[in-house]
């Protein structure tokens, strides 16, 4: 339970932008009439503008919903899409679905691994890149299915999945390349 | 609004259409291929060739071939069109003249196609997902006002007892049935909940009828709403299907505007309006009762069933909770009445079933067929049969089913018949493997993914999962004995009879399945030393 002993969060660090994000959280808080049965969405809303669910966030979302922490952080673990940790600037997600499994997203998986020298769940040292997989994403028509940033791209091989990271890793400046 | 009014906007709807139609795929698969560029060409094309008042452009959910997107379909010639690109797209304006297109032509009238019997997936690739109007030209909510007006709350659930109609998320449990017995229940406060968690990896048919034709939903959890009483629905979308959800959200409002959601639905006294939640990536929550316990903002845990939902469900209330392709399927019976659907499919299991065919086979997509159509009929003829080598077998119901291998092949999709093969029909996944597939990694690979989602509420389930990954583990890196392969059998039935809900007691399937008729593969796999010996044993 690292989580509970975190030290102050960094939220302070950046006062302004940390208060556009709490008012929208507000805003769905609001929305919802502070009910506690929607702590699901707004956990997905916090997530969604603060990046992951850091103590600050469930404390205060634990307050505004008038629920113990206890709870609030019991539902926050329980569910895989919601992040306790920041992950990097760029998110991997390889689809392991049993539709890219059998297709071999397995290989994709672990040469992405070697490439970047992490393993699936980890950052890269330099915060630029998250390696995660998932579960199915629906896209088992096109498998096996590589998401890079919220895009999903279909028939994917190592050499493909590993050119789009590498890419998004060291922007390409513009002329250079085809 | 009343049915004259939505007469006149089929009407308006209907008369709206343009000469030559030219629908992409919008569905996610396609987008993913680059459906939206593809698009993007052809409407510049069309309007720098000043065509936009012959020919329409539309958005519409898939096609089915999502293998090979992006795919386009044109009107009135009906030809189809697959991999398009931005460069060969403006090609297929030309076609529409009669000229030859460079994008390359998909044979519509392919087994895949032809074999095809499109109940649920009626107007999926036919209609705009995004506009209400589109599902109102073709008859949408028709149904519901029908039912209004005309059954009795009674008369209606008796209309889905009789087309014989058993649920589509994996368990096969009579939808007629169910519905009364929520119905009888008293109570004036009950909900309807529609399961859109469609957790087995590898299967997408809900997620297409989402994007593809969410109206078609909302009718069938609002005619639900009225036969058994409830006046609040949920929808329960995983987070991972983003499109569905934005669709789905659209399509609400557009129902709320029109006023066939919300209350006094058609002047009828009927109110009913339906919320959407959001999943946030845990299996077992497409269970009844996790789901449930998600839906009320708590971990997905389940509980011990009875008493069952229809009973007491969402805090406390009775509930019907039903699968997306069983409410896609209340409208069509509705329409053409029970004896119609009956008739289709076989004696036990009534009308289609809508499959998500992918693995190693050449055609992947989207498929719906009646029940007691052959599996050969389904991965030879349709799927085209295993892009390399042969086909060895056929996975369906996910981490919860079994494989079928080649040998069965004749047997007719049903629900009873693939339960005598040890598996079971599930909600529609169906991965087609190749003699390279190794049977026992597979029962690997679905034993971590039930011992990562197993909610660890139970200790047979929590802890039995884990040694049977290991074990099976141990087969796979060659290191298990005879005895292991004993401790595995003994502990697939040990956690299949103890767990406490359906993801522990069915977790042992694919384990069961695989020994039942790759047995040599796992005795091939066994510590060299003990090779030997099981030739013994089992010769
Ligand atoms: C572990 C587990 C996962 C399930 N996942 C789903 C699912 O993703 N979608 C679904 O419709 N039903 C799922 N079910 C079945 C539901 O509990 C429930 O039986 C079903 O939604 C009832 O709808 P139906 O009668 O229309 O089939 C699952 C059951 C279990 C035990
Ligand atoms: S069987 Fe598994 S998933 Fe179901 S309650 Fe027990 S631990 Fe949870
Ligand atoms: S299995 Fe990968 S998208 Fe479905």
């Amino acid at each position: 339970m690292t989580l509970l002993n975190h030290s102050p969060s960094r939220i302070k660090s950046n006062q302004d932008q940390c208060d556009l994000r709490y008012k929208t959280l507000d805003i769905t808080l609001k929305r919802n009439r502070h009910q506690p049965d929607a702590l699901i969405e707004v956990l997905h809303k916090a997530q969604e503008s603060f990046g992951y669910l850091e103590e600050g966030v469930l404390r205060y979302i634990a307050r505004q919903l008038k629920l113990p922490l206890s709870r609030v952080y019991g539902v926050a673990s329980f569910y895989h899409l919601f992040n306790l940790e920041p992950s990097g600037a760029h998110r991997c997600i390889v689809c392991l679905g049993t539709a890219c499994y059998v297709k071999g997203a397995g290989q994709i998986l672990e040469q992405l691994e070697t490439t970047l020298q992490v393993k699936v769940g980890e950052t890269t040292p330099d915060g630029q890149i998250s390696l995660l997989s998932a579960r199915c994403l629906g896209a088992c028509g096109i498998a096996p299915a590589v998401v890079l940033d919220d895009v999903v791209s279909g028939q994917q091989t190592a050499e493909s999945a590993i050119h789009a990271v590498q890419s998004v890793r060291t922007p390409v400046v513009a002329g250079q390349g085809d | 609004m009343d049915i004259s009014e939505l007469y006149r906007l089929a009407e308006r709807g209907r008369s709206r259409r343009k000469p030559f139609r030219i629908r992409c795929c919008m569905a996610a698969g396609c987008q993913s291929s680059g459906a939206i560029a593809v698009k993007q060409v052809l409407a510049d094309a069309l309007s720098a060739a000043g065509l936009n008042d012959k020919v329409e452009l539309c958005s519409v959910g898939c096609l089915r071939f999502c293998g090979h997107g992006p795919m386009i379909a044109t009107d009135p010639d009906e030809a189809l069109y697959e991999r398009v690109t931005p460069e060969n797209a403006c090609s297929i304006l030309g076609a529409l003249n009669g000229e030859s297109s460079m994008a390359p032509r998909c044979d519509g009238n392919q087994p895949f196609f032809a074999d095809q019997l499109p109940i649920v997936l009626e107007n999926s690739g036919q209609i705009d997902p995004s506009r209400i109007e589109d599902y109102i030209a073709v008859g949408g909510y028709e149904s519901l006002y029908q039912v209004l007006y005309d059954l009795t709350p009674a008369e209606t659930v008796a209309a889905i007892t009789q087309s014989g109609l058993r649920g589509r998320g994996g368990g096969g449990y009579p939808t007629g049935l169910k519905w009364s017995t929520v119905a009888k229940m008293s109570g004036d406060q009950k909900y309807v909940i529609c399961n859109a968690d469609e957790g087995d990896p590898g299967a997408f048919m809900d997620r297409s009828v989402l994007e593809s034709d969410p109206h078609r939903v909302l009718e069938g959890m609002a005619i639900s709403g009225y036969a058994i009483g409830a006046s609040h629905g949920f929808i329960y979308v995983r987070a991972e299907y983003p499109l569905a959800i934005q669709r789905l959200q659209k399509a609400i409002q557009q129902a709320k505007r029109y006023g066939l959601l919300g209350s006094q639905i058609f002047d009828a006294g009927f109110d009913f309006k339906i919320d959407i939640r959001i999943g946030a990536g845990a299996f077992v929550c497409g269970e009844e009762t996790a789901l449930i316990h998600s839906i009320e903002g708590r971990r997905g845990n389940p509980r011990p069933r009875p008493p069952y939902p229809a009973e007491s469900g969402l805090w406390g209330c009775p509930t019907l909770i039903n699968n997306v392709e069983t409410f896609a399927n209340i409208t069509p019976i509705i329409r053409n009445g029970p004896d119609w659907f009956r008739n289709i499919g076989t004696a036990g299991s009534a009308g289609t079933k809508v499959f998500a065919l992918t693995g190693k086979v050449q055609n992947t997509g989207l498929i719906e067929v009646p029940m007691g159509t052959t599996l050969r009929r389904i991965v030879e003829a349709m799927g085209g049969g295993v892009t390399e080598g042969r086909v060895k077998a056929v996975q369906t119901g996910g981490p919860s089913g079994g494989c079928i291998p080649a040998q069965f092949f004749d047997t007719p999709v049903d629900y009873e018949s693939l339960q005598k093969l040890g598996t079971i029909m599930g909600s529609g996944g169906m991965i087609v493997m190749d003699d390279n597939t190794s049977m026992v990694e597979i029962a690997q690979f679905y034993m971590e993914f039930c011992r990562e989602e197993s909610c660890g509420k139970c200790v047979p389930c929590r802890a039995g999962t884990v040694q049977l990954h290991e074990l099976l583990s141990k087969i796979v890196n060659h290191q298990a004995t005879v005895v292991d392969l004993e401790h595995l059998e003994a502990l697939c039935q040990m956690v299949q009879e103890m767990s406490l809900c359906g993801l522990g007691q069915s977790a042992p399937n694919p384990v069961l399945s695989t020994l039942r008729y790759f047995r040599d593969e796992y005795l091939a796999r066994l510590k060299p030393s003990m090779l030997e010996e099981v030739g013994h044993h089992v010769r």
